[in-house]
C-alpha cells in the first residue's frame, strides 16, 4: 500500500508540474506576444498590436497585462463595448495594478461622453 | 508537492517580475457623430429666431459663423441662400384670428431681424415642429439636412465673491501669489441657443440640442457684446460640429507587460 501511495503521489506531482511548465510556455509565449504588441502600437500599428494581444489573452486568459493592452486597443479603435469587457477582465485578474485602474478611469470619461452623445 | 509549488510560485514571481514594465502611449479615440448625415449631399443653414438683446443680430451671426465652420471644420457642401426670416414665419396666431403685432412690428431697418423677448420664444419655436413648412423649404434646396433653432442672448449681471490671485512680497522682498476673495460686481452675457436638425426630405426633426453658456466681466469693463457673442460661440462649437462629424479625443494610456 506504501508503494501505491508513492506511486500515486508521484503522478500527481509529475502532473502538477508538468501543469507549471505548460502554464509558464504559455505565459512565455503570452509575453512574446505582448511585447510584439507594445513595439507595434509604439509604431502607431494599432491593428498588429491588437492582433497580438488577442492572441496572447488566448494564450494565458490569465495575463492581466495583456487585457489590459488589448482594452486600450479596442478603445484606439472606438469599439467601446469590447474595451469595457477586457478593462473589466484586467481589472478582475489583477486588482491591485493602479495602472489598470488609472487606464480605466480615463476610459470611463469617454465611454460616458460618448454614451451621453448616442442617448441623446 | 512542494517542488510543484516552487515552481508554481516562480512562474507567478516571473509573471509579476514581468507586470512592472510598462510603457505610456498616446491614443486617439474617435467618437462618432450624433446624427448620421451620410444621406445628405447638403447642409442649409437656415436661420434662427433670435432671442434676448438687439446688440448682436443672433440670427444672422448664427447663420454666417455656423456655415463657415460646417464648410471649413466640418466639410460639408453648404448651401448659401438667404436666410429664413423665422420670427415672421413663426409669428403665433392668435385665438380670435387677428394678426397678432409681432415685436419689431415698426422696426425702422427691414434687414435687421428684430429680438424676441425670452417668454415669447416658445410659441414662436413651434415651427420647428411644422413638418409642412420644412418640407417645403427642403424641396426648394433639393433636400438638404436643415439646420435652425433658436438663439437667446441676454446681457446678465451677478455680484458676489471671486476669487482672485494677488501679488504679494514679504519683508525680504521676495514675490509670491496667494488667493484673494473679493466681492465683486460683473456684468456679462449668457448665450443659450437650441439648434434643430431637420430632415429635409421628410421634415421631421432628426435632432435637436441646446446648450448654455455665459461670461461674466468687472463691471467696470466695457466687452462689446458681438466680442461676448463670438467669445461664447467658440465654447459651444465643438460640440455642433460633433452633431455631424465625427470627434477625435487624444489621450495617453499605460501598456504593460
Amino acid at each position: 500500500m506504501p508503494a501505491l501511495k508513492k506511486l500515486i503521489a508521484s503522478a500527481v506531482i509529475g502532473v502538477a508540474i508538468s501543469a507549471t511548465f505548460a502554464q509558464a510556455a504559455d505565459r512565455k509565449a503570452a509575453v512574446e506576444q505582448v511585447t510584439f504588441g507594445i513595439d507595434a502600437a509604439k509604431a502607431g500599428l494599432w491593428r498588429e498590436a491588437t492582433y497580438r494581444w488577442e492572441r496572447a489573452v488566448e494564450l494565458d486568459p490569465s495575463y492581466a497585462a495583456a487585457f489590459n493592452n488589448l482594452a486600450i486597443a479596442y478603445e484606439q479603435a472606438g469599439l467601446f463595448d469590447k474595451a469595457k469587457q477586457a478593462y473589466q477582465k484586467a481589472a478582475e485578474l489583477d486588482p491591485k495594478n493602479s495602472y489598470i485602474k488609472q487606464n480605466i478611469d480615463l476610459f470611463k470619461e469617454i465611454n460616458d461622453r460618448a454614451n451621453r452623445q448616442n442617448a441623446r | 508537492m512542494r517542488t510543484a509549488r516552487t515552481l508554481a510560485s516562480a512562474a507567478v514571481a516571473l509573471a509579476a517580475s514581468g507586470c512592472l514594465t510598462f510603457v505610456e502611449v498616446p491614443i486617439e479615440t474617435p467618437i462618432r457623430p450624433k446624427i448620421d448625415a451620410s444621406p445628405f449631399s447638403r447642409v442649409y443653414v437656415a436661420g434662427f429666431l433670435p432671442g434676448g438683446t438687439e446688440d448682436v443680430d443672433t440670427n444672422l451671426e448664427t447663420v454666417r459663423l455656423l456655415r463657415s465652420q460646417l464648410k471649413n471644420k466640418g466639410g460639408m457642401r453648404i448651401i448659401e441662400a438667404d436666410v429664413l426670416p423665422l420670427t415672421e414665419t413663426a409669428k403665433p396666431v392668435p385665438a380670435d384670428g387677428a394678426a397678432a403685432a409681432p415685436p419689431g412690428a415698426s422696426q425702422s431697418d427691414p434687414d435687421k431681424t428684430v429680438a424676441l423677448a425670452e417668454a415669447d420664444l416658445p410659441p414662436y419655436e413651434k415651427i420647428f415642429e411644422n413638418k409642412e413648412y420644412w418640407k417645403k423649404v427642403g424641396e426648394e434646396f433639393g433636400s438638404p439636412l436643415i439646420i435652425t433653432g433658436s438663439v437667446l442672448f441676454v446681457p446678465h449681471q451677478r455680484s458676489g465673491y471671486v476669487q482672485k490671485e494677488q501679488e504679494v512680497y514679504d519683508s525680504f522682498g521676495r514675490r509670491s501669489v496667494v488667493p484673494v476673495r473679493t466681492y465683486m460686481d460683473r456684468k456679462g452675457f449668457i448665450l443659450r441657443p437650441k439648434f434643430v436638425f431637420i430632415d429635409g426630405r421628410t421634415g421631421e426633426t432628426l435632432y435637436t440640442e441646446t446648450f448654455r453658456e455665459e461670461i461674466l466681466y468687472n463691471a467696470e469693463q466695457s466687452t462689446p457684446a458681438l466680442s461676448s457673442y463670438f467669445e461664447l460661440m467658440d465654447r459651444l462649437l465643438p460640440s455642433f460640429l460633433s452633431t455631424l462629424s465625427s470627434q477625435t479625443i487624444r489621450g495617453s494610456r499605460v501598456l504593460l507587460k
